[in-house]
């Protein structure tokens, strides 16, 4: 019995970083998967936002989830949504106030993200705290995951540093090349010529290793 | 009164070109991308946008300047502001219906998605934190539609064609329309410095 719940509870984990990746899977909650991912840190603080905002989300609709009256779930579940998003957006501001400056609008916006709506709706409102936890989180790593690798490709290339935080307040920056080999990745424009990079390599990748076949859309 | 209403010609301006939500700070992405594919869809969407940003800029202004501030509340504005936008969308949801059920046929499919849509949500922080006047918020409100409009229409039109071009098979559908927006954003670059505000 323990070992099977603890099995789904890793594929429920595992489920939203590979197989429902919100940003290269799902194409979901794009916004600031271009607007803050020119620099490695600004991602992976966002990342850790959203991390924090879609677990927390899922683990109080999960307990909430039998006294929400079917009728109003949705206006419950935009409020918990926007609670625990000003929640966060405050804690930003007083501990990290320099990363905040800049990403501190997609903070706010975090409330729109389709994908912690639909989490909250399609998992945590039908299922039990734990196996909740286990899917915010995924998606939640998934989501920071994605970030990662967009910020990291989208400096190197475009600046040649690498900007690594090493704790809330400090940052290691790492310089690879001094000259700024591709200007264009840290503009705006190259934010979505990144990102659809990306998810053609995603894509090359499950047609190439997986043998599913299946390029999406 | 002239310069009054450069001003808020200006504000249009740099809302819908230079300051585009979707090319440059890249709101709305995910409502760009899924209503594209066709002309007529993206037409439709772009009218009912505009009218409920507008209206949502007017609204969310009222209770931000006459209630919150006075009532020393502000940090609740993400709270207050997806609430009115909720509400408007249902509201004018249901008076569509009744009131002119052929528009509601056409463009109701459009409000609902709306309330998702970030940029709906992020004119009224704008206002908020810029200060804007009354006038000011709504001929941003204004603005942004536009521009947001015109982001659809440019992209629905390219996409159309797009159906068919030989595209490498792992680029096809999201990917090349990422690829294409950053074209298209480059190009928005060219309008940077137009006015300066």
């Amino acid at each position: 019995m323990s070992s099977t719940s603890t099995t789904s509870l890793k594929d429920l984990f595992l489920n939203g970083i590979i197989k429902e990746n919100t940003i290269f899977k799902l194409a979901l909650s794009l916004c600031p998967s271009i607007a803050v991912t020119n620099n490695l840190k600004n991602g992976i603080f966002m990342g850790a936002a959203v991390l924090f905002v879609q677990t927390m989300v899922n683990i109080t609709i999960s307990l909430m989830r039998k006294v929400i009256h079917p009728k109003v779930r949705l206006p419950i579940f935009m409020l918990v949504i926007s609670g625990w998003v000003t929640v966060t957006s405050m804690l930003m501001a007083a501990f990290v106030p320099d990363v905040y400056a800049k990403v501190g609008l997609y903070i706010q916006l975090i409330v729109a993200f389709a994908s912690i709506l639909a989490r909250a709706e399609m998992f945590a409102s039908k299922n039990s705290f734990m196996p909740s936890m286990a899917d915010g989180l995924g998606m939640g790593v998934g989501f920071l995951f994605a970030l990662t690798v967009i910020s990291f490709f989208r400096e190197l290339v475009g600046k040649g540093t690498l900007t690594i935080p090493t704790s809330l307040s400090s940052a290691h920056v790492i310089t690879f090349m001094h000259t700024k080999p591709l200007l264009i990745m840290v503009l705006p424009a190259g934010g979505f010529l990144a990102v659809g990079i990306l998810m053609a390599f995603f894509n090359w990748i499950d047609v190439r290793y997986m043998k599913k076949g299946a390029v999406s859309h | 009164m002239g310069s009054e209403f450069t001003k808020y010609f200006e504000l249009i301006i740099s809302a819908s070109l230079i300051n585009n939500f979707v090319f440059t700070r890249f709101l709305g992405l995910c409502i760009f991308f899924g209503v594209s594919k066709k002309m007529e869809t993206a037409v439709g969407m772009s009218i009912t946008f505009t009218a409920v940003m507008m209206i949502s800029a007017a609204l969310s202004w009222v209770v931000f300047t006459k209630l919150m501030i006075p009532l020393e509340i502000t940090f609740l504005e993400i709270i207050v502001f997806i609430g009115i936008i909720a509400g408007l969308v249902q509201a004018s949801d249901t008076i569509m219906r009744k009131v002119s059920p052929g528009l509601y046929y056409k463009l109701g499919i459009y409000l609902a998605l709306i309330s998702t849509n970030c940029i709906i949500l992020a004119v009224p922080l704008v206002n908020a934190g810029e200060k804007y006047s009354f006038l000011q918020s709504i001929s941003f409100g204004f603005g942004s539609g536009l521009g947001f409009a015109l982001a659809l229409i440019i992209m629905a039109s390219i996409r159309e064609k797009l159906e068919l071009a030989d595209v490498p098979a792992v680029f096809k559908g999201l990917p090349m329309a990422f690829v294409i927006t950053g074209l298209i954003a480059l190009a928005f670059t060219g309008f940077s410095g137009l006015i300066t505000l």
